[in-house]
């Protein structure tokens, strides 16, 4: 039996949704236009003012916003409210550049909060329910925003954090918990730990898992699913829109329903900015319409995506989004072919292999190498050498042929790639350019 | 009749065999003999050790990937024309070698051990004994 935190919404005609979107994207225009002078200037800079707004049919009048605009008014530029209405901030890791800094108002923090418990109840979560939250807490969105909304949910929430995984090990058991929330990368890893331990499916109470914050393979998806006895479901956010709950993933795992009531996407062509129509592949955009502190208006989030508004058999209206192919900064450019680590990762689950590897590019006399590392496994392991190097070979062929470029493959010792409890490191890129 | 080779891989790099021979001398772990074989990405150590069984769980639980595989252990007098003659046997039971090591037979010094891995150990066996090769047990290896 399907279940929703807010079916008024998540079920709602999609006429009715766009009546939500309209009425609060002219209220947030104006909003933006009073109290955001970066963003003011750039309306003026195209000749839009708050009047040109009526509906969401106007959202292609307005400018985008991007990762430079968010460097350029670090720290507050982009801040909407006066600061004593501000209950709270969080902040990217900084990684792919400057670090972001977003802001929350109460409201804020309620509409986030909810967007988490509908991807909760979506993965069946119930206040009968044991909600483990492995997600890093602090400056990281991850384990705030599946707090908030296990709490929402009723669940019993245990908050605690990434790292420590035989810990995480002994709460799973202890307390029975049935809902795992964490990083892909770090979820594989406790599965494999506990099937060190003997643990079967079987003996593993989780039933579901909520992973999200980087991207991730269906391959990936299934290796999981399997070794823990769970169903995995994926969820997608960023901080510069409040975190992860911007779209989750229903039972039918066709794709990430988009909170239309709080975010509106567009897909564009990130060259010509155009909108594409529905299903084409595009760069994924956002518009929160009801986030007070820093309301992000068309957003370009570089991630790589298409949308669809087909019927879901879950029964929610709301639009679904892919799984994006990879946010385009992830996306490695090597001898002119663009490369995305999630495909490598395809290649190597469908070969057999772990999880567990790491994509190592360098340039050497002007040209781009690709060193694919992956960790031997006793599966993978014979004493016969021609074996072993004739799947070596043939990891390679596939790679090749999934790519277009040649890579080399080399086969690393187990547990000689470290761990990540939170984001993985995938990739290491010593090319200086 | 077999004997129980332990084969590790190991990543290409210095240190890795060091890695593996530090964990055998930590567990007392007795090798007859080694023999390493390589690929220019990956290598493949194969010992011949006092007990396999649990030196492979060594292994294991030091995060090595290790297997064992059965192969033949066949003592010949250590001198010349000595493996001459027994692969003669081979030849003539129409056995195929994949690959194969020796080591020296212990306090007996006239007397050395061939270690051969083949695609099929029983019928290999079968064939080989009736023309006269004296096949080790794990048990006679182990005492060696």
């Amino acid at each position: 039996m399907e279940q929703y935190f807010q079916p008024e919404i998540e079920c709602a005609p999609v006429e009715k949704i766009k009546q939500i979107q309209s009425e609060k994207l002219v209220k947030q225009v104006k909003h933006v236009w009073d109290n955001v002078p970066h963003y003011r200037k750039k309306m003026e800079e195209k000749g839009v003012t708050p009047d040109d707004i009526k509906s969401v049919d106007d959202l292609h009048k307005l400018p985008f916003l991007s990762k430079a605009d968010l460097r350029e008014t670090y720290p507050k530029g982009l801040l909407a409210v006066p600061q004593d209405q501000v209950v709270r901030i969080h902040s990217t890791s900084g990684t792919t550049g400057k670090r972001v800094i977003a802001y929350y108002t109460q409201h804020d923090i309620d509409l986030w909060e909810d967007c988490c418990a509908r991807a909760i109840m979506a993965a069946g979560g119930t206040k009968e329910d044991v909600c483990q939250i492995s997600y890093g807490f602090g400056l990281f969105t991850g384990g705030a925003g599946l707090n908030g909304g296990s709490h929402k949910v009723g669940c019993m929430t245990v908050p605690i954090s990434s790292g420590n995984t035989d810990r995480q090990i002994m709460f799973i058991n202890d307390l029975q918990a049935t809902i795992l929330c964490c990083t892909p990368s770090y979820a594989a890893y406790l599965g494999e730990r506990m099937q060190e331990m003997g643990y079967g499916p079987d003996d593993i109470p989780l039933k579901a898992g909520i992973f999200g914050a980087e991207a991730w393979s269906e391959e990936m998806r299934h290796s999981i699913e399997k070794t823990m006895g769970i169903k995995a479901f994926d969820i997608y956010g960023l901080t510069e829109l409040s975190g992860p709950g911007v779209a989750f993933e229903c039972c039918e795992q066709k794709g990430m329903h988009v909170n239309e009531d709080h975010f509106i996407v567009e897909i564009i062509d990130p060259e010509t900015e155009e909108v594409l129509p529905e299903g084409s592949q595009g760069e994924l955009v956002f518009t929160a319409v009801d986030k007070e502190a820093f309301p992000m208006i068309r957003y370009r989030t570089r991630d790589i995506c298409k949308v669809t508004r087909e019927k879901c058999s879950c029964g929610r209206t709301l639009i679904r989004m892919a799984k994006p192919m990879g946010r385009s900064d992830d996306m490695l450019i090597i001898r002119g072919v663009n490369v995305f680590p999630s495909e490598i990762e395809t290649v190597l689950l469908n070969n057999g292999y772990a999880a567990n590897y790491q994509i190592v590019v360098d340039r050497v006399n002007n040209t781009d190498t690709l060193d694919v590392q992956v960790e031997m496994t006793p599966e993978m392991f014979n004493d016969n050498l021609g074996e072993v190097e004739e799947r070596q070979n043939k990891l390679s062929a596939d790679l090749k042929s999934m790519l277009g470029i040649k890579a080399k493959v080399s086969l690393l010792a187990p547990k000689s790639i470290t761990r990540s409890e939170g984001k993985a490191v995938r990739v290491i890129d010593k090319r200086k350019i | 009749m077999s004997v129980q080779q332990i084969s590790v891989f190991l990543e290409n790099k210095p240190g890795t065999l060091k890695k593996m021979t530090g964990v055998l001398a930590e567990h007392k772990i007795d090798m007859r003999a080694t023999s390493l074989a390589e690929t220019k990405d990956f290598g493949i150590a194969r010992l011949i050790v006092d007990d396999a069984i649990s030196a492979v769980n060594t292994l294991k639980e030091h995060d090595f990937v290790a297997s064992l595989t059965p192969v033949l252990a066949i003592e010949i007098p250590d001198e010349a024309g000595g493996l001459d003659k027994l692969l003669e046997i081979f030849a003539a039971a129409e056995v195929n070698i994949e690959y194969m090591y020796a080591f020296p037979g212990g306090k007996d010094t006239d007397k050395a051990v061939m270690i051969f891995r083949v695609a099929d150990t029983k019928a290999a066996e079968a064939r080989l004994l009736g023309k006269g090769a004296k096949i080790l047990t794990q048990e006679e290896i182990s005492n060696i």
